[in-house]
């Protein structure tokens, strides 16, 4: 096929990847923006599988489908509190695709440059190759942290910083030898070598980032595959590539902006990781805290009740304990009374940007009742009840009232405003920060201990 | 331990120091509940409900006392006519007394009750410290007396509360005025807006304004500068000029209002005189003042303790027993707040007391302890109002100016660093460069607009086309040698998967968005 017309193919494509995109500022128009994207990507494999350059198409259809089945196969499994690891995962295969076609583009014996133009070539399967191998390790480390097959505590080595600085220092060296080899085979060594350090350092990196990090380490790790796909492009000499990947990378880059924004933390101290192990600095762990007062399931239902207005204020622990649906159910009989039932999203509730829209929007919470924190905050000191279902940090006053607590100044919803406020919870325990919480001891607020799923559905049932 | 609840004395007092329900949960604590035959009966609770709760009543008042090791009461120690000796002298030697005592003004009393060698307990005397509300005495019946205050001026008020408009012609609303917003104000507030009246209230303590606000009422300012807030969270002695003032504009309200409630209070000196006979004499007949520091002397020039007065029209009120006027209310809240105070003696909960001087609350209240006087205790130095903030802080006047330098030498680095990598580098490289930045901008504006309940979608979307590294891949199938197929093999397969499962599960996801 006409090189030109892959080309206009491509540029076609780059559009729709764009439209997808923008489609998503709004719920109304987020599916066809859904759409625009699959009509992109179908127009691009189309185009290139037409080029001249491709052949074997036997092999390329059959790799296609086992694929393609399995991505719908989970896509259709995975369940809704199970997004941030299917993402993680997601991510660590375009990381991985990122090394191989990196290493397939260097051995390639149809390629050839010279001078400036090899070194500038060498220097792109350095990156793409290097990106790639921190995005797949740092991803699955980070699938195997939200899965909960590793503790998500922060794993501090001793000069975990030196060791970094270290690691860097010889891959920069070894990029010197590379880009100094003579032949493929001599130069095939560096690159492996390189390989295995970037790989080392993907899971040494995210494996010092604690659990309450993870909105960050997934946004970034979003953006780092979004430039891996770059430096592919880049290499390949391909715009398309090129295109897709910045938008993805500077995608990733706004969230994971706007969750350390959230945090009130600098984007460098979550990537140096460690946050929530060195709060031993925290004001009056053990000091005068006063008294919690606990509340029955049933007694929430009478306080119910008798609330013209309530916000639930979900987190993590919503997720974890799939409490999405009673909760929905509580937020349809209270509306069918005529109570002003709306929802407080923290920016960085859950383990994943957006992570609780998701899950109300599964459980069929109406979107426009679901409102961000400050649209929120303001309305909380006219509010009847606020329930907070399984967060802690992030509706804790010492990030207002305590200068020296380690999460002073990162935005919390102001939950102690309302006139009673619920605080569903497992434990007295402290929230990832490590940071005690007061509200739990502030007079106007009620403990309901257990299972947050059980403990809303008991709500449900004994709703006057 | 044996807890005993006599019955009470005084002939108005139809309060009990436990309830049925408290008598459950202190027999949990492992103590064991006396109650004298109708202890209750004024409040509400037969000798019957007590007996069912696992109390044994007791029909002798001298027996109870005898076999009581610790007695909670209501009221202090008073002649108790049909025996002829005073409940101070039924206290044995080594016993608790728990009752409201009023330690600082019954110096007479805590001697003799040290004479009788036992320990006392001045509900009253427990601090106002958070850990401490639960047994804070005052601040229930204070609030019982906020909201009984307001029924009692409707009771004596002919008009409706709340405005009205009605075929048979308009009623304007009532409005009232409450001075002092402690908790008894407030609760008079609360129990006012609630009745649709219009509602005015001062407060020597410029921090209430908030509460007040909050509470849906007007707060009276001064235009005069001065803390009134003392130790404790209670309202202090105000300087003359201050006083003036403050005059000045209740004897202006007293024109307008229907219904003043008055519930300042200084601790341990007798109620300031705010309302004087002329404000009174001003006030429209019909009116109704109700005063909340009768027992003290009187907000008012005109009240007379105990009484219901009615001066040129006006009404007022100076019943100095309101929370017992709800006695099974306040029994109730009153009980609580004396079984929150024996939890914290019988940490063990085990039955067995233990008067832990260490410990603030219980030293505070403790104004007897084995025949010595303990009053008045070391003061406990935590005030409930936020402490003055210093000064807001400093409008960051550097920064913009710095920002815009730090803007200006970025832009400057990068420009440079682009023309460096232009001066070295081939065309072709710099084509592909300048699509790279292009994207990278339009990427940049694209995201911010998406609305942050979508960032899952976008990141799951962003998966599904970071995919597009298969066209990568699909062009090196073809290449010669095994190694190469192989590796561009596998990343088809699980660049497809990161495609299909991409999008499927976007689309998945926006499906459930819905309004």
């Amino acid at each position: 096929m006409n090189y030109g017309i892959i080309l206009s193919a491509y540029i076609l494509s780059s559009i729709l990847f764009i439209l997808s995109l923008g489609g998503l500022s709004h719920q109304e128009t987020a599916r066809r923006g859904n759409v625009y994207g699959i009509i992109g990507m179908a127009i691009a494999i189309i185009a290139t599988l037409l080029s001249d350059q491709v052949g074997n198409y036997g092999l390329i259809i059959a790799c296609m489908l086992v694929g393609g089945t399995i991505g719908a196969w989970v896509a259709s499994r995975v369940e809704m509190t199970a997004m941030p690891e299917l993402v993680a995962i997601l991510h660590s295969f375009v990381g991985l695709a990122a090394v191989l076609v990196g290493f397939a583009t260097y051995i390639d014996p149809d390629i050839h440059f010279t001078g400036v133009e090899k070194t500038i070539h060498d220097v792109e399967i350095y990156l793409g190759v290097l990106i790639g191998a921190v995005t797949f390790t740092g991803s699955v480390i980070a699938f195997g942290k939200l899965s909960g097959r590793i503790g998500s505590r922060a794993l501090i080595l001793p000069a975990r910083h030196w060791l970094n600085l270290a690691n860097l220092l010889i891959c920069i060296w070894l990029g010197y030898v590379f880009l100094g080899a003579g032949s493929t085979i001599e130069g095939i060594w560096p690159l492996l070598v390189m390989t295995v350090l970037a790989l080392i350092f993907g899971v040494h990196m995210v494996m010092a980032i604690g659990g309450a990090d993870m909105p960050v380490v997934i946004s970034m790790l979003n953006s780092y595959s979004g430039w891996a796909a770059a430096a592919t492009g880049f290499m390949l000499s391909n715009d398309l590539l090129i295109v897709t990947g910045a938008l993805v990378g500077s995608s990733g880059a706004i969230l994971s902006y706007i969750m350390c924004r959230a945090m009130n933390r600098k984007f460098v101290s979550v990537i140096m990781g460690g946050f929530g192990t060195t709060s031993a600095g925290g004001p009056d762990a053990g000091g005068e805290q006063g008294e919690v007062v606990p509340i029955s399931a049933e007694d929430t239902s009478e306080l119910l009740g008798n609330v013209d207005s309530l916000v639930i204020v979900p987190g993590y622990g919503m997720a974890v304990a799939h409490a999405q649906h009673p909760v929905s159910d509580l937020t349809r009989k209270l509306r069918d009374k005529g109570v002003n039932v709306r929802f407080g999203i923290h920016p960085v509730a859950g383990r994943m940007p957006g992570h609780m829209n998701v899950l109300l929007a599964e459980a069929k919470v109406p979107y426009d009742i679901v409102l961000e924190m400050d649209e929120i905050n303001k309305d909380l000191p006219q509010t009847d009840a606020v329930m907070v279902i399984g967060a802690n940090d992030i509706v804790n006053p010492s990030a207002i009232d305590e200068p020296d607590s380690p999460i002073a100044g990162m935005p919390v919803l102001e939950v102690w405003n309302a006139k009673t406020v619920i605080v569903m919870k497992r434990s007295m325990a402290s929230g990832y920060a490590g940071v005690e919480n007061p509200l739990f001891f502030k007079e106007n607020t009620r403990m309901l201990f257990g299972d947050a799923k059980d403990s809303v559905d008991t709500i449900v049932s004994n709703l006057p | 331990m044996k807890i005993g609840i006599p019955r009470e004395i005084q002939a108005s007092e139809r309060r009990v120091a436990c309830t049925p329900d408290e008598t459950r949960k202190l027999i949990k604590l492992g103590h064991e509940v006396l109650v004298e035959t109708n202890a209750g009966q004024a409040a509400g609770f037969s000798d019957n409900e007590y007996a069912e709760a696992g109390a044994s009543i007791i029909d002798d008042t001298t027996d109870l006392w005898q076999q009581a090791e610790l007695v909670c009461k209501v009221r202090a120690p008073q002649m108790h006519e049909s025996l002829g000796k005073t409940e101070t002298e039924l206290l044995g030697e080594g016993k608790i007394l728990i009752a409201l005592l009023a330690p600082a003004q019954s110096g007479a009393l805590l001697d003799e009750i040290a004479g009788r060698k036992a320990t006392a307990m001045a509900m009253e005397a427990i601090p106002r410290i958070s850990r401490a509300q639960k047994m804070d005495v005052l601040s229930s019946m204070a609030n019982i007396a906020g909201y009984r205050a307001v029924i009692e001026a409707g009771q004596h008020f002919g008009r409706f509360f709340t405005g009205q408009i009605t075929a048979a012609g308009k009623v304007p609303p009532a409005k009232v005025m409450i001075i002092g917003a402690g908790v008894a104000g407030l609760a008079a507030i609360g129990t006012a807006v609630s009745l649709g009246a219009i509602v005015r209230a001062f407060d020597t303590r410029p921090e209430v304004k908030e509460q007040i606000e909050s509470m849906n009422a007007e707060f009276l300012e001064l235009d005069f500068e001065e803390e009134g807030s003392g130790e404790g969270g209670y309202a202090k002695v105000m300087s003359e000029e201050f006083i003036k003032a403050e005059m000045a504009l209740f004897a202006e309200q007293a024109r307008e209002v229907d219904i003043i409630i008055t519930t300042a209070l200084i601790p341990g000196k007798p109620a300031p005189k705010l309302i004087t006979r002329e404000m009174v004499d001003s006030m429209k007949s019909g009116s109704v003042i109700v005063d909340l520091a009768a027992e003290q002397g009187g907000n008012c020039e005109l009240t007379e303790p105990d009484q219901v007065v009615r001066h040129n029209g006006v009404t007022i009120v100076g019943y100095t027993d309101f929370p017992s006027r709800m006695a099974s209310q306040s029994s109730q809240l009153y009980a609580t707040n004396v079984r929150h105070l024996l939890t914290d003696l019988t940490p063990e909960k085990d039955g067995v007391l233990n008067v832990d001087m260490e410990d603030e609350v219980i030293r505070s209240a403790t104004v007897v302890k084995d025949g010595e006087v303990t009053w008045p205790p070391p003061p406990v130095k935590l005030s409930a109002a936020p402490q003055a903030r210093s000064k807001p802080e400093e409008p960051p006047v550097e920064e913009p100016r710095n920002r815009t330098l730090s803007t200006v030498v970025g832009m400057a680095v990068a420009g440079i660093a682009i023309l460096a990598m232009g001066s070295v580098a081939p065309a072709s490289f710099m084509n592909h460069f300048i699509v790279f930045v292009l994207a990278c901008f339009v990427g940049w504006q694209v995201i911010w607009n998406v609305t942050p309940a979508l960032h899952t979608p976008l990141m799951s979307v962003t998966n599904a086309i970071s995919g597009i590294i298969v066209i990568g891949a699909l062009l090196q199938v073809a290449s010669p040698g095994w190694i190469g197929v192989t590796l561009a093999v596998i990343s088809v397969t699980i660049a497809s998967i990161n495609i299909a499962g991409g999008f499927l599960v976007t689309q998945r996801m926006l499906k459930m968005f819905q309004k």
